[in-house]
């Protein structure tokens, strides 16, 4: 699903963002990606949805080769991912519904179709009440769930989600984690940057620790190597 | 392209203090250009009436057969560059002399005979009216046997041919400047446009949209703004040509044809500006 072997990032000014990071998420999985802001988080996610290609090394998403995917087949890719982040990033013109719809609209898909799938997404994340409400009109949890309503209508193979409580008081953060626990339950392999132990600690999934753009600590791999059950 | 239509027609709606001042900017560029257009127009106009009266006068020697010089009429009038030639007897010379040279009227009534020859008057066709062809044709008109004189307005004609150099050069050069500051002062707000919506396309590209897909909305606006501003403009200056009519001097108006050339002109440059602006947004993000 989605495979890093030996990749190393550098920017340009940044210096060295990646240094050998090597891990493999599976279908259906739930993966934490941990650490320090700056440790590498958001460049593994980018990396992962193209917005970046590798310095060296692999990356594959979901049948994507991205160290060398043309600019043609990056949004194909991308709808195959469904991506939230820490500032919801919806459009403020657009009510609940015509955000999610927009997803649905640019991937070409049957406008006759588009209403009925949109409800389905928006009652997933429980807003189905709020459907013609605009994001100002709407709480960080509210349009969090809006948000990723948006990056599930596509039916996304993978939710990839970066600090998506980061802005999000302890109640909608837990509101919010649920729903995605509920989506990975669902059968969507679920990969969440965060720098929240306390939400990390609180769930028996897979977590993968970045150090300054290093893996330095895999729970896949590490427990195995202690003789623990790989999740 | 429902969803283009769509979308780019809600472009307008979301923001229309932009979208009309995109509209006023364009209207305005292409406004002054047309302005300057008409000066053209009109000038080229001025310049082909006082060309049209260029005239060559062949004299002819007196005694020569009435016959001889039909024939000859006819060859001149056979000849590529010739609109008209006219064949002026003496006694219509002398009755137009007398007509128009009311000073010397009673002179010419005096005298006991006719002192002015006859004469083929020879217009050119339109195109044909500069120095180097009245040149050509008063040469030949020397080369007939019976002519005793050519005349024509050597130095009237070589200042036309200046005038009208100087005047094709003056409406290239300005008019090219127009057109480009036209399509720069276009091209940056249609790149407000584009800025404007940048969260827009961010979130378009995230969620799988093509690059096409994001373009077009952009094309079309800029087509419509483009044409928008184009028919504006062709207003403003018809609005302008008939207060110059009215208070300052007689002028001509564009013909349909170069009204619509305008109105061409200013989708075509709404949407070139649409695709470069977007165009580099799109690879720079």
């Amino acid at each position: 699903m989605i495979k890093f072997t030996s990749v190393f990032k550098t920017y340009a000014k940044g210096g060295l963002a990646l240094k050998d990071v090597s891990f493999h998420i599976a279908k259906g999985e739930f993966a934490f990606l941990t650490g320090h802001s700056g440790a590498g988080k958001s460049t593994v996610l980018k990396l992962v949805y193209a917005d970046e290609p590798p310095s060296s090394g692999e990356v594959r998403v979901s049948g994507y080769d991205v160290t060398s995917i043309g600019a043609r087949d990056v949004p194909h890719l991308r709808r195959r991912l469904g991506i939230v982040f820490q500032d919801f990033r919806l459009l403020e013109d657009r009510t609940a519904e015509e955000n999610v719809a927009f997803a649905l609209e640019v991937t070409g898909a049957r406008r006759s179709a588009i209403p009925a799938r949109v409800m389905r997404v928006l009652t997933q994340v429980g807003l189905a009440a709020k459907a013609g409400a605009y994001p100002r009109e709407l709480s960080g949890g509210e349009q969090q769930r809006v948000a990723i309503a948006r990056a599930l209508v596509n039916e996304p193979q993978v939710l990839l989600a970066d600090e998506p409580t980061g802005n999000l008081d302890e109640r909608a953060t837990r509101g919010v984690f649920q729903l995605l626990r509920d989506i990975n339950a669902s059968g969507t392999a679920v990969v969440m940057a965060t720098h929240d132990l306390e939400l990390v600690r609180s769930a028996p999934y897979r977590v993968i620790e970045l150090q300054d753009g290093a893996v330095v600590y895999d729970s896949a791999v590490d427990e195995a190597a202690a003789g623990g059950e790989p999740a | 392209m429902t969803l283009t239509v769509r979308e780019a027609l809600l472009a307008f709606r979301r923001a229309p203090l932009l979208s009309a001042l995109s509209v006023t900017t364009i209207a305005f560029s292409l406004f002054v250009l047309g302005l300057f257009g008409l000066v053209a127009v009109n000038l080229r106009q001025a310049l082909r009436g006082v060309a049209e009266r260029v005239e060559i006068v062949a004299y002819v020697l007196p005694g020569t057969q009435i016959e001889t010089v039909t024939l000859a009429q006819q060859d001149i009038e056979a000849f590529p560059e010739v609109l008209s030639a006219n064949f002026v007897p003496e006694d219509s010379a002398l009755a137009r002399a007398r007509r128009e040279l009311v000073e010397f009227r009673d002179l010419l009534r005096e005298m006991e005979r006719n002192p002015l020859p006859a004469s083929i008057e020879v217009k050119l066709k339109p195109g044909y009216q500069d120095a180097a062809h009245v040149n050509a044709v008063a040469e030949r008109l020397r080369g007939f046997s019976f002519v005793d004189d050519v005349r024509y307005g050597r130095e009237w004609v070589e200042n036309i041919d200046r005038l009208r150099g100087l005047a094709a050069a003056v409406g290239v050069v300005v008019g090219a400047a127009f057109a480009v500051v036209a399509v720069i002062i276009i091209g940056t707000t249609i790149r407000m446009a584009v800025l404007q919506r940048s969260r827009e396309i961010a979130i378009m590209r995230l969620v799988g949209a093509t690059d096409g897909f994001i373009r077009r909305p952009f094309l079309l606006q800029g087509a419509l703004k483009g044409l928008l501003g184009g028919l504006v403009a062709v207003a403003l200056s018809y609005a302008a040509y008939v207060l110059i009519n009215r208070f300052l001097i007689a002028s001509s108006f564009f013909t349909a044809l170069q009204a619509l050339a305008v109105v061409v002109f200013g989708t075509v440059i709404g949407l070139m500006g649409s695709l470069l602006s977007v165009g580099r947004h799109l690879r720079r993000v």
